[in-house]
């Protein structure tokens, strides 16, 4: 029986099957970030370990960081607590650490490939749901909890039933000004967001193949939105240029080898899925979230639905209660809903071809007036990138906020960018749940063009409306 | 870790699907730096609202959370098992999980137990009418039991075998040190590091 990549970069990491079913992984990379993280350590120190594999292990500041300016220092006395017990920990360890205000600081899975740390077959972890974003380099990422982090930092090894399989193909070619994002809303409005629990999603078919590395870290980003463990994409000679630009790699005859390693690891044509969804590319169109989960997704043609379209019990109720929260009346057009912050950023969306996109739609335009829009780059360098491109003069023009530090921000929420109670936000992060950008928020998740369109009108728009 | 073989408590019927885990533990409680001491973040937002089941007298004591579909789903922080953990609550019952929630939920001695929605229906409709009626949550024999509800449940034997023994999972995976330090040994020597190397001292 064939494997499938995701089986494959397994079989190559099983240190020992264990008679119960469970087998011990092998983790080549652990990235951290302030939260979660402190717990992890306090518990090695107490039970008298220590950190087995610091040079597989990496941390970098993000949740945290404030935005507006590389001198601030954290407000929150807590989250400050979580920074200083960051570098201290890491200092104890021997762990290298971007700080807040470095080069090389950032999102964690926005550095962690531009550190070039991230390749084909690879298992990487980190404590942080949205690690599936790796997965597109055809690794085996996914998010694990304190505990396990501390299991990691001890063992450099995780204990893990095996994975079920399940392919999503996406047919044909996505038309224009249809991006990664919205086909992963239209995907997780189909399946919903238990439809790949348990399983690690393998990205095929040609509208994939087409996707630049980056779109492809989107997509693999919001595997979890699905449910899903984590979300792979096989390797080709897209992931192998944009590696070839990446510091640290290979030269050489050894590059040769390790392309030729990376290739192999596509999965067999006999490989078995346990599930398989089919999309066809050519009949998406850009998507928005109207509830309080990324599965209550809909076309930004489509109007907010009514709690009878959904089947009587539980489901309605869920619809229901997303409605009110959201404050939104069925049948309403999305074009119609006018929101007063737009968030352009997050690991989903806040690499430099997030915020290309967004320039494309606001170069000779402006922000409509009383609306802000606020754009937090990945990373530091990012930011570099966007400032010699010019990017920033676009957005200053168009009266945007780009802000000066980089790092997780609104989509989190937990630095100083929150929204107020009732605000209502078009946002390229990943989650609409309640009170996810700040208490009593209303979030619509979206692309960076919808995102940069609708900053320009006020409401929910494509860049087709302009 | 705790151990957990068999629980009986009183329960508090959460009629809610799609509880993610940042309504568990909203965002802004995640900035402590410690492993306790969130009890009073549990479901803030939805506490601050009038009458929420968590708070309600009749409920006072319960250690066992019933909850519709897709519980704890979203952010992996184990901040929200530790908010439920400090509360009181030793099991969760729901028709599905979020997978990292169920397993930050095992190094937790936090027993999520996977039933059909019409147990959960069931054990509403039990635990509304009646508040002080006790849930067992029996791991041995891997049953809940409610006045004359009896439901069989399926759980992972190493999971199972963790609880029952409360047992420390780095402790368990360091006994096989000889199998991970000869897994180095052979791993290709193009991976990528974060830092020169270090000697591993076995």
């Amino acid at each position: 029986m064939g494997r499938t990549l995701a089986q494959k970069t397994w079989d190559a990491h099983v240190v020992r099957h264990s008679g119960d079913g469970d087998d011990l992984l092998y983790i080549d990379l652990q990235l951290l970030h302030e939260v979660n993280t402190p717990q992890a350590f306090d518990r090695l120190r107490a039970a008298g370990r220590t950190v087995r594999r610091p040079d597989l292990t990496v941390g970098t500041e993000d949740h945290n960081t404030p935005t507006l300016a590389l001198d601030r220092v954290i407000k929150d006395r807590e989250g400050r607590r979580q920074a200083e017990l960051m570098r201290s920990n890491c200092a104890e360890f021997g762990i290298p650490l971007h700080r807040f205000g470095d080069r090389d600081q950032g999102i964690v899975h926005v550095i962690a490939p531009e550190l070039g740390l991230v390749r084909p077959g690879m298992t990487v972890v980190c404590c942080d749901s949205h690690t599936t974003t790796l997965g597109a380099f055809g690794a085996l990422a996914f998010g694990i909890g304190s505990s396990q982090v501390e299991h990691v930092l001890a063992t450099q090894t995780l204990p893990m039933r095996p994975l079920r399989q399940m392919s999503v193909t996406v047919d044909g070619v996505l038309p224009t000004g249809v991006s990664a994002k919205d086909l992963v809303l239209a995907l997780i409005a189909e399946v919903g967001t238990a439809g790949g629990q348990g399983h690690v999603i393998e990205y095929r078919g040609e509208a994939v193949r087409a996707l630049s590395m980056e779109a492809r870290m989107t997509l693999c980003n919001m595997s979890v939105e699905a449910g899903s463990r984590a979300g792979t994409v096989a390797p080709d000679e897209t992931t192998f240029a944009y590696l070839a630009r990446c510091p640290g790699m290979p030269r050489g005859a050894e590059w040769e080898r390790e392309v030729a390693y990376w290739r192999a690891l596509a999965g067999d044509a006999d490989a078995r899925f346990d599930k398989a969804v089919t999309l066809d590319a050519r009949t998406l169109s850009p998507y928005v979230s109207w509830g309080t989960n990324p599965a209550q997704s809909v076309p930004l043609d489509g109007r907010v639905p009514a709690p009878c379209d959904f089947a009587p019990g539980t489901q309605r109720d869920a619809a229901r209660r997303a409605l009110a929260y959201m404050d939104l009346e069925p049948g309403t057009a999305l074009r119609d809903v006018a929101v007063d912050t737009v968030f352009l950023g997050s690991c989903t969306n806040g690499r430099i071809e997030d915020l290309r996109a967004a320039a494309d739609v606001l170069r000779g335009r402006k922000v409509a007036d009383g609306l802000h829009m606020m754009i937090v780059p990945g990373s530091a360098r990012v930011r570099r990138q966007a400032v010699e491109e010019g990017l920033d003069r676009v957005f200053a023009e168009a009266g945007a906020d780009f802000r000066a530090g980089a790092g997780c921000s609104m989509c989190a929420a937990l630095n100083e960018d929150r929204l107020l109670p009732g605000q209502r936000a078009a946002s390229t992060n990943n989650r609409n749940f309640e009170g996810r950008q700040g208490r009593g928020s209303r979030t619509h998740i979206v692309s960076p063009a919808v995102a940069a369109a609708t900053a320009v009108t006020g409401r929910l728009s494509s860049p087709t409306d302009l | 870790m705790e151990k957990f073989t068999v629980h009986t408590g009183t329960a508090v019927p959460l009629r809610r699907t799609d509880v993610d885990t940042d309504q568990i533990i909203p965002a802004r409680f995640c900035a402590s730096t410690r492993r306790t001491g969130h009890a009073d973040a549990l479901f803030a937002d939805w506490r601050a609202g009038s009458g929420f089941v968590l708070d309600r007298p009749e409920r006072a004591g319960a250690s066992v959370l019933v909850a519709g579909q897709d519980f704890g789903t979203g952010s992996s922080r184990e901040y929200a098992v530790w908010a439920l953990r400090d509360f009181g609550f030793r099991a969760v019952l729901a028709p599905r999980f979020g997978d990292i929630f169920r397993g930050n939920a095992l190094m937790n001695g936090l027993l999520t137990v996977v039933v059909p929605a019409e147990t959960v229906e069931r054990l509403w409709e039990l635990t509304e009418n009646d508040p002080r009626i006790g849930v067992t949550v029996d791991l041995e024999r891997r049953e809940v039991r409610c006045a004359g509800l009896v439901q069989a449940f399926d759980i992972d034997p190493e999971v199972r075998r963790r609880l029952l023994g409360g047992l420390d999972a780095i402790a368990d995976t360091l006994r096989h040190e000889a199998d991970i330090a000869r897994y180095e040994a052979g791993r290709r020597p193009a991976l990528p590091v974060t830092r020169p190397a270090v000697t591993v001292a076995s």
